[in-house]
Order: structure tokens, then C-alpha cells, then sequence
């Protein structure tokens, strides 16, 4: 017996090739649409709709950077502290007389890993630890968030330390920590949100209609706590970029003569009053593309909204 | 009378509150304590009474969405509060429940077409293609076109989610439909829309319907037979004609007089004497009859004795020492 | 006839929504005579709440009232300033909300609640707040007010909280009560209990009322006048006893053939209003009832009808009922 047959009722059960045709066409109709809709409820906010542009250039500069950039980032190539303008270098030197702005390219790379690496590495196990202790709730919920609350107490410095001990200092080392570190932050979030939705009355009719609860989970309450969660992190992108220069500064991550934005603005403080443009280029830099990370947040919490889409 | 399709038998739910102290224990919520009551295969029983009645609490203990603290349940010859897991599940292909507000009670990121096909997915039933069908028919079945298959929830009034809603509930041919307040959140000139499809759909698919509401007049026109409760018991049960011409328990006359009569000439609210005092809280529920701190006609046993459920006439059953 | 003590003319609410102008009070005028009672009736969206909420000025943006005078003892109310409307709102113009726990602040207790606007507007002392709070208490029908008076909302049940707030709603004893659904979110054997209370107060301090609500029983055993909305606009208007026995506008009569009386038989046919109430957004011209009338004719799709009062002060906005008035 094919599992058609199982669909009670009295209407004809396999639905004819025509209906079936239209059915997927519509789907499809269905996906693109809603996709057009949240696009364009986007691009309304102005200030993310110029901070997403200003962010995929950041992003392709970085990734291009080995042919687009004018000079070899550790290679000394000018007077030291050259100014802006000076021997053919748009952004001058730095006290090493590198190039500053090939070591922005440069730096992009890892700015961005850092940024956006851990960020994402901890929503997804958030997700998954926050969707099982606040939907099971009881003994597991214990367990899962009090582990958190040990995490909770740990200094992200200190766990950086413990970790760089373990691995030795690098990108990956800061990488993890960030990871351990921001988890419970986002768990928190995930938690709260997940038993705020499960008292949804639409959770409880799916649970009616015979739904497990995988079913609840992914199709339920996941789509309908997910916008706060995502919002939130893209925020933390930011500021884990600047966290994880902190970290470079003190020596845990990347290690010199890698660029990394973080380590340039800590390179340039000796000599902020001789050659500010050291410090400046790469401050700036870190400035934007946290502000635009949060714009970007802010941009999505209305597009992932149904009820805020423009038609 | 045959057998009936859903008898339920000593039903008693005690919700345990939290404690105030970490190793005290919290006090017992007495939602719904000791009932009985069968639906007959076709018929409509009502259930009516005010917050905190039980009434939500049964429908939900009748479909085991929460576990009951005793009694037992029987549908088509299955105990349901019994049963395991995997028979539930069967179960509850066959009993199937419509929530008050239509909206929230709809996952507000899913297309209604989707929303009405998703019982088909939870049961494994049919591929994609063939469930997203099936609800096309229930759309229309329901009195929604078919182009409204991708509408959101918040496209849509409150009588059309309602109609999704139903559709939702239908799509798995259910025997029994549980109807939690099903047209309380609804306009009132379109509560009737609602109610005459859900009569058209009972007569159509052979529904059983169990009928949820505060409402009194609603109950009465709707329902065959309707039981009142009053916090957490069954005070009177009767075949609704009977029980609004001859209501028997003061408690059932209090609720029909309370009901303000849209005739200015007759202002039976502000001219009569009603009910006094507030409905007393579940936890620690009055002594002896449940009902006799508002009770106008109360005997001095009322307060340490409990009434019985007794029948004064055939079908008419009521718990009032003063029909003995 | 009496001075009205209200007279609100082709007043205009609109919220600028995305989606579009959202025409929530569409052009509503009523008077209102000291010690009566005018109820409001309509469905969701007919925009009685923000009629009420735009006579007290309490529209917050993106809505707001674009035209139109409410005057209140010859003071229009929509061009007073802040501080002077603080003083009539709470004073001499109060209001009773459907939902009496999101209208208490949990963190003060009842008593205090109540003293506040004795203070500020009466400019009673402590003790003298407290003890006219026990008072008023006591008038409500609270058993035992000098205790409950110093509980938090959260201790009183739902009928209680609507009665202290009706306490302190009735405080500086007001020339016009306000409410709003005061029992909607009550069971019924304690609706009956506050729409007696209210029936009760309004006739003792001889204050008007006007009372909205979608429950025609409630309008019955309470009104004087009557007011029916439709999508923002007026569609019936007049005395309680015309209105209930002569409705001349279709939705008025779709109203009332809607209501499930107790007394009918389980076989009387259920009646009810084809389609849903319309939501004013950017309306379509014409009469915003249209689609759902059963008499709709041609002319209703081309212009919006303008409300006609009869020789008794009974007014309808329908260009089908006033053909027929005309013709009889």
C-alpha cells in the first residue's frame, strides 16, 4: 500500500499531474515572493541597505587582497611613519615603514574571521543548547544553563589564556574563546525567547494536530524565535572584531607581522602624537564596519518580521 | 442508547503551585475534580461555565495534552490516558481540537495552505504534493478560494483564520472535534458564519463535536446537551432546551439571568438583583457544595457536605441538595 | 432639553500606517446631556475605542486628530494645551479601561492608585486621600476596603480591580465617565455585578457616561442614546428605544439579527453579517458598508452617504434607508 492511500477522505487522493504541476509552481511563486518582500522591506532602511554595500566591498577588498593590494603587507617599504600622500602610499607607513593601507587590506581577513567566525560558531550551538533547555525545560534546562552560568563566570581573557595554553597563541585560539566565551550570552537570549514562544497558542494546536517534538521545534518555535536571535548576533559581530583585536594587543591572537586591524591600532599607539595617521586609518576602519554590522541588525529585524513587510 | 464515542470518567487534574520556600510545598490548584460525562457518536455536548470552571482544562486532559491526575477517558473503546505513545498518536488522528483566538492559534510565519496541510506531515501522510492537495480542498471546503493558499495569518480577519483553523483541524477526518471558544474572539456578525459552517461540517463528515464556552446563549443554540460547571465540577447536565426552560441549580438560573437582554424596555441586568460576590479561587475551593458562599438558596449543609451529581429525570442530572 | 454637556463635531482620527492612512474616526459628531448615558457600538476596527481615546486626547502617533471640535463646556478640548487638558482629564473627564490589570501599576497598591488623582487634582493631604479611598472603596462595593485598601493589584480578582479602578476613575467625581469595555474581559455573573454598579454610581452623582461596547444586551439595559459605527464613521444614531425598535441602517439590523437570543429555539436560523468588518485603510469611496449590504444599490458605490436626522432626532447615514424614508 503506497502511503497516498493513507490520506483519509472522500476527494480523489493523488492529486492529477495538473494540480500537481500548479502546487509546485505556486510554491515556488510563494518563496520567491516572500524573499522579494523581505529584500524590500530592507532595502527601505537606507542606513543598512548603505551599511550591507559598504560591508560586501570590506568583504571583497579582504578577499582579493593578495592582487589588489599595492604592496607586500609586512615588507618595509617607506620611511618610517611616512605620511598620507607620502612616497607614492596613499595611507603612508607605519612605524615599521609598511604599507598601511595594503596591511588594511591585509587585515580585513582576519578582522572579519574573528568578527564573523565565532559570532556564528556560538549562535548555532546557542541554538540548539537554548531550543532544548527552554523547550524541555525542567532537569535538562538545569544542567544546560548552569553550565552556561559557569562559562558565565569565566573572564573571556582568562579563558583565552587557558585555551592559548592549550594550542599555543593564533587566530584559531582567539577564535575558540570568543566561541566559549559569547555562547552563553546568545543561550541566554535563545532560552527566553524559546519558552516565551512556546506558550504560543499555535505551538499548542500543533501539539494537538499530533506533532512531535522535532516538529515543534523546527517548524514551530525555531521561524518564530530566530529574528531576535539573529539580530542580536549580527550586532556582536562588531564588537567580537574590536574583543579580538584586544585579544591580538595582547598577544594571544594574531602575531606579528600579520595584519590584523586590532594589532595596527596597538602598533600605532607608541607614536600617536608623531604619525596619528597610524592609528587612525585602522581605528576608523573598525569604527565603520561595527557600525554597519549593527545597522545591518537593525535592517533585518524588520525584514524578518511578516507583519512589518511592505506588499 | 449505544455505546458512546468519548466517556469520561472520574477525570480530576490538581496542578501543584510553586512554593513560596524551597523545601515547601505549594498549594494545589483543584482545576477540574471528579467529573463525568459521555458524548454520544454525532451529537454536540456544550460545556459552559466561568474562568477558572475547568472547562479549557477537560478538552485539554480529553486529548492528554497535559496528564490528567486520575480518572480515565475513553474514546471508541480505547482509554486515551492510558494508552502508549505510539496509539496516542493514532488517537489523536481521530480527535482533533479548534482554539479560541484564531490568530495566535496559527503559526504566524506559515502560509495558511501550509498551516491547514501540517497534521497530513505530523501523521507521515502522503507526499508533499498530495497533502498541499488535500488542503486545497479543505480551503474551499471551509469557504476560502484556493488562491489563498500563501496568505499569512495576518493577511486574513479573525473569521477567516477561524475558517483556517477548522480546516486545520478537519483535514485528518477526526471523529471527534474538541471546540475550545471556538467564535468568543469573533465579531459578533460573524460568529454565526462560523457556527453555521461548523453545523454544515458536523453533518457533512459526521462530527462529534464537544463545545467550549463561557456563553450561555451561544451554548444552548449549538449544543444538544450541555453540562455547567463551576470550579471544576459539574454542577447540572441537561439537554440544553430542558436546562434554559427549567434550569434546576441556582448556579445554572444565575448564569442565564446574568445574560443582559439586547431590549431596552426590559434592562434585566440594572433592574434585577444578580449573583453577589466574586467566583472563589480554585486553590482552596470552598467547602461542601463549591457554589454555596454565592449561593442564594443555600441550607446550612451546603457548607460541609457535597452535593452529588443525581439524576432528577431521564438525561437531567444535577448536583443541589435541594432536588433530593 | 438639557445643555449638553459634550458636543463632538465631525471629529477625524487618522493613523498614517505604512500600509497607508488608516481613517480610524472618519467625521463623527454627538452631543451628550449631563446624567445620561451614550453608548458607542461597534465591531472590531469601527474605531470606538479611538473616539474615546481622542475625546480625552490620548491619540498617540502615529494617530491623530485632524479636524473636527470636541467642546466641552464651550472649551474645545483639542485646542487646550497639555497642562490644561492634565487638568480636566482624571478630573472632570475620567476613564474606565477594558482590561483592568494592564491599567493598575502593579508595583502600587490600590489604595494609593486611588489617592493619587485625589491629590493631585483635589489637592487633599496623605491621610485625607487615604481615608476618601476607603470611602470610595466602599462605594464600589469592595468588602472590607480599609484592608484591601493597601493591597497590590495582583491580590485583587479581576471583577475587583474593575471596580477600584471604577473608584478611581469616579474619585473626583467627573462630569463625563468614560469606559471602555469596562466588562469585556469579565465573566458574566460579574459583568452583570459592574454594569449594575456603573448604572448605580452614574445615576447617584448624576454624571454623563458614555459607555463603548459590542455587546448590544449591555446597550440595552444602560443607554439613553446610541451610537453605531461602521469602519470610522456614524451609521446609526439616536435615542436607545427608536434605535432598538425602528434600527434603520442595514448594519444596525445586521447587528441585531445577530445576536443569539436565549429565548429562540435550537432550530431558528442563525443570521449574520456576510464577509468581515472593513479596516479603514485608505477606504474606498463610497459607503464602507456596501460590500456586506444586502440592500446595497448602485449610488452607495459612488459617494459616501451623509448622516439624516428625522423629525425625532433620530439620525442614519444610508442612502437605501433614505429613499425610504422619502417614499413613506
Amino acid at each position: 500500500m503506497t502511503a497516498q492511500a493513507d490520506i483519509p477522505g472522500r476527494a480523489p487522493v493523488a492529486p492529477d499531474r495538473r494540480t500537481a504541476w500548479n502546487i509546485r509552481r505556486e510554491r515556488m511563486r510563494f518563496h520567491v515572493r516572500t524573499l522579494k518582500l523581505a529584500w524590500r522591506t530592507y532595502c527601505r532602511d537606507k542606513a543598512a541597505l548603505i551599511a550591507l554595500i559598504f560591508l560586501v566591498a570590506v568583504a571583497l577588498i579582504s578577499i582579493l587582497a593578495p592582487w589588489i593590494s599595492p604592496h607586500d603587507p609586512t615588507e618595509n617599504v617607506a620611511n618610517i611613519n611616512a605620511p598620507p600622500g607620502s612616497e607614492g602610499l596613499l595611507l603612508g607607513a607605519d612605524v615599521d615603514g609598511r604599507d598601511i593601507l595594503s596591511r588594511l587590506f591585509w587585515g580585513g581577513r582576519i578582522a572579519l574571521l574573528v568578527g564573523i567566525g565565532p559570532t556564528l560558531a556560538a549562535t548555532i550551538i546557542s541554538l540548539v543548547l537554548g531550543l532544548v533547555a527552554g523547550y524541555f525545560g525542567r532537569w535538562v534546562d538545569q544542567i544546560i544553563m548552569r553550565l552556561m552560568d559557569i562559562l558565565f563566570a569565566f573572564p573571556l581573557v582568562l579563558m583565552a589564556i587557558v585555551i592559548a595554553g592549550i594550542m599555543e597563541p593564533g587566530v584559531p585560539t582567539i577564535i575558540i574563546a570568543i566561541t566559549v566565551a559569547l555562547t552563553p550570552y546568545i543561550a541566554r537570549l535563545v532560552r527566553t525567547t524559546t519558552m516565551s514562544v512556546k506558550q504560543q497558542p499555535y505551538v499548542e494546536a500543533a501539539r494537538a494536530g499530533g506533532a512531535g517534538s522535532l516538529a515543534i521545534l523546527v517548524r514551530y518555535i525555531l521561524p518564530n524565535m530566530i529574528a531576535p536571535v539573529i539580530v542580536y548576533s549580527t550586532t556582536l559581530i562588531g564588537l567580537m572584531m574590536v574583543v579580538g583585536s584586544g585579544l591580538s594587543f595582547l598577544g594571544l591572537g594574531v602575531q606579528p607581522p600579520d595584519a590584523d586591524w586590532g594589532t595596527m591600532v596597538a602598533e600605532g599607539r607608541g607614536v600617536l602624537k608623531k604619525a596619528p595617521h597610524a592609528t587612525i586609518f585602522p581605528g576608523l576602519v573598525i569604527v565603520l564596519v561595527s557600525l554597519s554590522f549593527s545597522f545591518i541588525g537593525d535592517g533585518l529585524r524588520d525584514a524578518l518580521d511578516p507583519r512589518s513587510r511592505v506588499r | 442508547m449505544s455505546e458512546p464515542l468519548l466517556s469520561v470518567r472520574g477525570l480530576t487534574k490538581h496542578f501543584r503551585l510553586e512554593g513560596s520556600g524551597l523545601f515547601e510545598k505549594g498549594p494545589t490548584l483543584k482545576a477540574v475534580d471528579d467529573i463525568d460525562f459521555d458524548v454520544a457518536q454525532g451529537e454536540t455536548l456544550g460545556l459552559v461555565g466561568e474562568s477558572g470552571c475547568g472547562k479549557s482544562t477537560t478538552a485539554r486532559l480529553v486529548l492528554r495534552l497535559i496528564e490528567p491526575t486520575a480518572g480515565s477517558v475513553v474514546f471508541d473503546g480505547t482509554d486515551v490516558l492510558k494508552c502508549s505513545k505510539d496509539e496516542l498518536q493514532k488517537l489523536r488522528r481521530e480527535m482533533q481540537m479548534v482554539f479560541q483566538d484564531p490568530m495566535s492559534s496559527l503559526n504566524p510565519r506559515m502560509s495558511v495552505g501550509v498551516s491547514i496541510a501540517e497534521p497530513l506531515r505530523f501523521h507521515g501522510l502522503g507526499n508533499q504534493i498530495e497533502r498541499f492537495a488535500r488542503a486545497r480542498d479543505f480551503l474551499e471546503i471551509v469557504g476560502l478560494s484556493t488562491d489563498y493558499f500563501d496568505r499569512l495569518p495576518h493577511e486574513f480577519s479573525g473569521g477567516q483564520n477561524q475558517r483556517v483553523a477548522i480546516a486545520r483541524a478537519l483535514i485528518l477526518r477526526p471523529k471527534l472535534v474538541i471546540l475550545d471558544e471556538p467564535v468568543s474572539a469573533l465579531d459578533v456578525s460573524i460568529r454565526a458564519q462560523i457556527l453555521k459552517l461548523l453545523e454544515e461540517l458536523q453533518r457533512d463528515f459526521r462530527l462529534t463535536y464537544v463545545f467550549i464556552s463561557h456563553d450561555l446563549s451561544v451554548v444552548k443554540r449549538f449544543c444538544e446537551r450541555t453540562a455547567v460547571l463551576y470550579l471544576g465540577k459539574i454542577v447540572e447536565i441537561a439537554e440544553s432546551e430542558k436546562l434554559y426552560r427549567e434550569p434546576l441549580h441556582p448556579y445554572t438560573q444565575a448564569l442565564i439571568d446574568a445574560i443582559p437582554v439586547p431590549d431596552p424596555s426590559n434592562r434585566n441586568i440594572v433592574q434585577r438583583a444578580g449573583l453577589e460576590g466574586d467566583v472563589p479561587s480554585p486553590i482552596n475551593p470552598p467547602s461542601g457544595c463549591r457554589f454555596h458562599t454565592r449561593c442564594p438558596k443555600r441550607m446550612e449543609r451546603c457548607s460541609t457536605e457535597a452535593p452529588p451529581l443525581q439524576s432528577v429525570a431521564p438525561g437531567h442530572q444535577v448536583a443541589c441538595f435541594l432536588y433530593r | 432639553m438639557a445643555e449638553p454637556i459634550l458636543r463632538v463635531e465631525g471629529m477625524k482620527t487618522q493613523f498614517k500606517l505604512r500600509a497607508g492612512t488608516l481613517k480610524a474616526v472618519d467625521g463623527i459628531s454627538f452631543t451628550l446631556e449631563p446624567g445620561k448615558v451614550l453608548c458607542i457600538v461597534g465591531e472590531s476596527g469601527s474605531g470606538k475605542s479611538v473616539t474615546a481615546q481622542s475625546i480625552l486626547r490620548l491619540v498617540e502617533p502615529p494617530g491623530r486628530v485632524v479636524e473636527g471640535r470636541v467642546l466641552y463646556r464651550d472649551k474645545d478640548l483639542l485646542t487646550l494645551s497639555e497642562r490644561e487638558m492634565e487638568r480636566i482629564r482624571g478630573d472632570r473627564i475620567c476613564m474606565v479601561f477594558q482590561d483592568p490589570m494592564t491599567s493598575l501599576n502593579p508595583v502600587f497598591t490600590i489604595g494609593e492608585q486611588i489617592a493619587e488623582g485625589l491629590r493631585a487634582h483635589q489637592g487633599l493631604n496623605r491621610a485625607a486621600a487615604r481615608a476618601r479611598a476607603i470611602e470610595l472603596l466602599k462605594l464600589v462595593g469592595i468588602p472590607n476596603p480599609e484592608a484591601r485598601c493597601d493591597d497590590y493589584p495582583h491580590q485583587f480578582s479581576g471583577g475587583m480591580r474593575q471596580r477600584a479602578l471604577i473608584a478611581a476613575a469616579i474619585a473626583c467625581e467627573p462630569d463625563i465617565l468614560i469606559a471602555d469595555e469596562p466588562t469585556t474581559a469579565l465573566d458574566v455573573t460579574i459583568q452583570a455585578q459592574i454594569l449594575k454598579l456603573l448604572a448605580d454610581l452614574q445615576r447617584r452623582l448624576n454624571s454623563a457616561m458614555i459607555l463603548i461596547t459590542h455587546d448590544l444586551g449591555v446597550v440595552a439595559n444602560l443607554a439613553d442614546q446610541v451610537l453605531v459605527m461602521y469602519a470610522g464613521r456614524m451609521a446609526e444614531y439616536g435615542d436607545v428605544q427608536t434605535v432598538f425598535r425602528d434600527p434603520k441602517h442595514p448594519y444596525t439590523v445586521g447587528l441585531m439579527n445577530s445576536i443569539i437570543r436565549l429565548e429562540e429555539p435550537r432550530d431558528a436560523e442563525l443570521r449574520s453579517i456576510p464577509g468581515a468588518p472593513l479596516v479603514p485603510i485608505n477606504p474606498p469611496p463610497g459607503c464602507g458598508f456596501r460590500f456586506r449590504c444586502p440592500k446595497a444599490i448602485e449610488r452607495c458605490s459612488q459617494e459616501a452617504p451623509e448622516p439624516r436626522v428625522d423629525r425625532q432626532g433620530h439620525a442614519f447615514a444610508c442612502h437605501v434607508a433614505e429613499l425610504n424614508g422619502a417614499q413613506a
